[in-house]
């Protein structure tokens, strides 16, 4: 068979045609080049720079001073262009087709927010020159703060928190400080069991203990068992919406008013705020407190695991808490508030300097970009892509739950059942096909769970495509074809990692072998 | 919308596909009343060149450390980052990948990682690495909790020379656990007084070196005394380049050391990102924070990396895992390796000297000045200076010359009436004879006026 462009899609063709048929003096395929690291490349002498002559001075260094060859190695610019370039080839990325990382939310990273964000003005201005020479870069961040309290419907916003991780510990260090201020000793925190792994841990962090709330069987949470776990032990929820499983909290509101009426505060996970961005404001659903993933919802680039940014909308109670640094708009001009003085109930601060600078101007310009008409499309058509990728493999894979998802659709693997193929293997093929697998075995309320988010960034042929893609590995599947899966997969750059040896033998940096 | 692919007709088919009418019947779980009817009260969407011209015009109300004579450090610091950094950072194959968790189609960001974490244990002298945390500040609160799982006691001693928002940020998130953080007075950073205030609680003493006005010392000794009390020495470095000129930690006998990256590979940034290294001893690695990343082989036996120990991290391990950082630091990491490859050895050390080198000329240079005075025994690229005025006026007046002289030391200490007339000055490779010239004359006519 021919795709599209008329390529062979039978890969043992390929493979006749010349692959075991002769081998390469240097291992490499054609395109597909192996790289070396920069130690077995290069050595202490190299260097890619050139930098003015050292001028002559007594050092001051008052004899602590590094005399022993440190051993790092040095390339050359060319060297050092073609080995990034090489290892860069060897990543799957947004730009090169559809990212279903469900939770992940991987959408098209728009090259102008790169390039304002490099701005001399924004990019090259240090957070401790004085106030008065940054005034844009104020203004920028009050502007962000706007934008984000409007779409959520709340009165305030701490912007310092670099990542959602370190929002959430914001959100709740925000509810303990106003808890201690009211003179009440909770202990607890209920998160549901599909919570994200970050606010089990966070919620560690902050002194608390956490409980796990069931869910029921259409994917909620479970009203009845949250409402018995209330109690004047309980200092919060942290509840996803759109939850882990894809799911809008139907209950969201009377789980709000169970949570205020037991003297508690109700923190919202906001990883999935994509699925709802200008159709529906938090603060209208009894939320105190909720992170947004600037890297998710507002495009900006996950970079291979980061930076991220995680500003944390507040409720009126709350705002007070808020760490420190924020901007203060005055009549004239825009000021910092930098420490926290006496009587400020604010609980202190989290991050030296004032936050994800970087990331802001980036989310900012794409939130300009899209406008209030464009945001609500973002929601709409997120909602819209993961809904008919779902209609389109119902019959052949089991949705784990009934009715519209929202920006993501979660399946399990009751559908391999009798194939001998696990979630793993299966998304381990979807490599071959040309695609990142989706999210495995999360969340963990279903068994081999595979959560799909395709983002508004796909059109109908991308999407269909993939589609195409995973009926295709399903019938396989089905038809006994085990070992395209259990091998999976062939067509990367590397097979299958042993993960265990890794983990036994842990080898985490190069040594000089001699 | 340039952003949005889908059209009319994409929608019509795709909404008869699932069965329904209307996208909102796609949103029917939303409690009534709570989806919107009206888009919220923003602008429309804009183009491009719109969004390119407003964000300009933010840019065009800052001062950018690149158009003045330019003297800012305290923990962030202007350095000059090669154009093939910044090229490549901006490969879609590394901007827009996730964090690696399929290594087969990642060995890109992991091969880097791997490279990055060699980096960083050799510059700390230490035996591994993690594959970083957001920033410098948050990596020293980070290993404060690891010295407390490390060592399992809970009483974490802040030299009085610990950059002070460093010093908040361990109060901060140790402020609601039972751990303890005892942020040292100014006066108390010598060897010797450390020492004193070590006891069977102690988990760790943190120092920073070159501490946060810019001296250096030795803290070997310290590090005995700490061992031998079975607690941790923790060293923090905010100028990472230092460590190309300065003694390494490791070789003073710290525990873990946590630096903040910046100055490699990364723009200021008003202050973020940025990039936290943090390094330790081969038999801490289980109690590490954070994502690690580590050698193997695939299937057919050819070498390749993997993320690994996640064991101890939250989406494994959840209310017990060492950390809940998941997000970290990825493409800093990378703009970090790749400028460090570009420098080597050779370029590294080069590089130290050079700011070193500078540092002392502009010292001399400001020191000869009729009542100014440097107050450091020994400094990297980075001195104190007192002045006979109040130094933030003093910044001020500079500015409006169009000179970055420093920061005054009364925005990190407001109440503390000693560092009224103190400052703290830069000097790094970008800075020009002209520009020390610049700032020499200024500072003169001011404090002769």
């Amino acid at each position: 068979m021919l795709n599209k462009q008329g390529r062979q899609t039978d890969v043992s063709t390929a493979a006749e045609l010349g692959q075991n048929s002769f081998t390469t003096h240097s291992g490499n395929r054609g395109l597909e080049q192996d790289e070396l690291l920069i130690y077995e490349i290069g050595d202490t002498v190299r260097t890619g720079v050139d930098l003015e002559d050292i001028p002559e001075v007594k050092d001051r260094l008052g004899g602590v001073t590094r005399d022993n060859e440190i051993g790092l190695a040095g390339l050359s610019e060319p060297e050092a262009m073609r080995h990034y370039t090489r290892l860069s080839r060897m990543n799957y990325a947004i730009d090169m087709g559809l990212y279903p990382l469900g939770s992940c939310t991987m959408k098209h990273n728009p090259r102008i927010n790169e390039k304002v964000a490099r701005l001399p003005g924004l990019g090259d201005i240090h957070p401790l020159q004085p106030v008065s020479t940054v005034q844009g870069a104020l203004d920028l961040m009050d502007t962000l703060a706007h934008w984000l309290k409007t779409l959520t419907g709340m009165p305030a916003v701490a912007m310092s928190p670099k990542a959602g991780a370190h929002g959430e510990l914001c959100g709740l260090m925000t509810i303990r400080a106003a808890l201690d201020k009211r003179g009440e000793n909770r202990s607890i925190v209920l998160a549901p069991e599909s919570a994200h792994g970050t606010n089990p841990a966070t919620a560690t962090l902050c002194g608390y203990k956490v409980k796990a709330i069931p869910a029921t069987d259409d994917g909620r949470v479970d009203l009845q068992a949250l409402k018995d776990a209330l109690g004047p032990e309980v200092a919060a929820i942290m509840l996803t919406n759109p939850n882990t499983c894809g799911l809008f909290e139907r209950d969201i509101i009377e789980i709000a008013e169970a949570v205020h009426d037991a003297g508690g505060y109700f923190y919202c996970d906001g990883a999935n705020f994509n699925a709802i961005v200008g159709k529906v404001r938090p603060g209208d659903l009894g939320v105190d407190a909720m992170h947004i993933n600037l890297h998710k919802t507002f495009s900006t680039p996950h970079g291979g695991g980061g930076p991220g940014a995680g500003p944390v909308v507040l409720s009126k109670a709350l705002a007070p808490f808020a760490p420190v640094p924020y901007v203060i708009a005055g009549a004239e001009e825009f000021d910092l508030v930098e420490h926290v003085e006496r009587g400020s109930d604010s609980f202190g601060r989290m991050t030296a300097f004032h936050g994800q600078m970087g990331m802001n101007v980036r989310a900012l310009a794409f939130m300009m970009s899209h406008g209030a008409d464009g945001l609500a499309r973002i929601a709409e058509d997120s909602v819209l892509n993961a809904n008919y990728v779902m209609a389109s493999l119902a019959d052949v894979m089991t949705v784990s739950f009934e009715g519209p998802c929202m920006h993501e659709c979660l399946f399990d693997d009751r559908f391999l059942a009798g194939t001998g193929v696990a979630t793993l293997d299966f998304a381990k093929a979807m490599i071959d096909e040309g695609y990142h697998p989706m999210t495995m075995y999360f969340p963990l309320v279903v068994h081999g769970a595979m959560l799909i988010e395709p983002t508004e960034s796909e059109s109908k042929q991308s999407v269909d495509q993939f589609i195409g893609s995973l009926r295709h590995l399903v019938a396989e599947a089905k038809a006994g074809n085990k070992n395209l899966f259990s091998g999976a997969p062939y067509l990367a750059p590397l097979r299958r990692l042993d993960e265990t040896l890794a983990a036994r033998k842990p080898v985490l940096r190069w040594q000089k072998t001699d | 919308m340039r952003y949005l692919p889908l059209g009319p007709s994409d929608r019509t088919e795709m909404l008869a596909k699932i069965g329904v009418d209307h996208i909102d019947d796609l949103f029917r779980d939303v409690p009534e009343g709570a989806l919107l009817k009206q888009p919220v009260d923003l602008p429309r969407h804009a183009s491009e060149m719109d969004v390119e011209r407003q964000m300009t015009a933010f840019a065009d109300k800052n001062i950018p450390a690149g158009s003045v004579p330019f003297f800012c450090g305290a923990g962030a610091y202007r350095h000059y980052v090669p154009s093939t950094v910044d090229y490549m950072i901006q490969r879609g194959e590394f901007l827009t990948a996730y964090t690696p968790y399929q290594p087969e189609i990642s060995q890109g960001t992991l091969q880097t990682l791997f490279e990055f974490q060699t980096q960083v244990a050799q510059i700390t002298g230490m035996e591994v690495s993690n594959a970083s945390m957001y920033d410098g500040s948050t990596a020293c609160g980070e290993a404060v909790l690891m010295a407390r799982r490390a060592s399992r006691k809970k009483r974490a001693i802040l030299s009085g020379t610990l950059h002070p928002q460093y010093v908040d940020v361990v109060k901060c998130v140790t402020k609601f656990t039972d751990d303890v953080a005892v942020a040292s007075p100014l006066d108390m950073f010598s060897v010797d007084a450390l020492i004193d205030q070590i006891d069977d609680e102690t988990s760790c003493v943190v120092v920073q070196n070159p501490d946060f006005f810019g001296n250096i010392q030795d803290y070997s000794k310290l590090a005995e005394a700490l061992h031998a009390r079975k607690a941790l020495l923790i060293v923090v470095v905010t100028e990472v380049v230092s460590l190309g000129a300065v003694r390494s930690p490791g070789s003073m006998g710290a525990d873990i050391v946590v630096c903040e990256g910046q100055s490699i590979g990364n723009g200021l940034s008003f202050g973020g990102p940025y990039v936290g290294l943090l390094a330790t001893r081969q038999k801490y690695v289980r109690t590490m924070p954070g994502r690690v990343c580590g050698e193997t082989v695939d299937a057919d036996g050819k070498r390749g990396y993997v993320l690994t120990l996640s064991t101890r991290e939250q989406h494994i391990r959840r209310e017990k895992a060492t950390s809940n950082i998941c997000t970290n630091a990825g493409l800093c990491t990378l703009a970090f390796t790749i400028h460090m490859t570009l420098l080597g050895e050779k370029g590294f050390r080069h590089l130290a000297r050079l700011n070193h080198a500078k540092a002392v000329m502009l010292a001399d240079k400001l020191e000869a000045i009729d009542g100014v005075e440097v107050l450091n025994d020994s400094f990297f690229n980075e001195f104190t200076l007192a002045l006979p005025m109040d130094a933030a006026e003093a910044i001020e007046r500079l500015a409006d010359v169009e000179v970055i002289g420093g920061v005054p030391l009364s925005r990190l200490y407001p109440h503390d009436p000693d560092m009224k007339n103190r400052m703290l000055v830069a000097v790094t490779e970008t800075v020009t004879d002209n520009d020390m010239d610049r700032l020499v004359q200024e500072l003169k006519e001011l404090v002769n006026a």
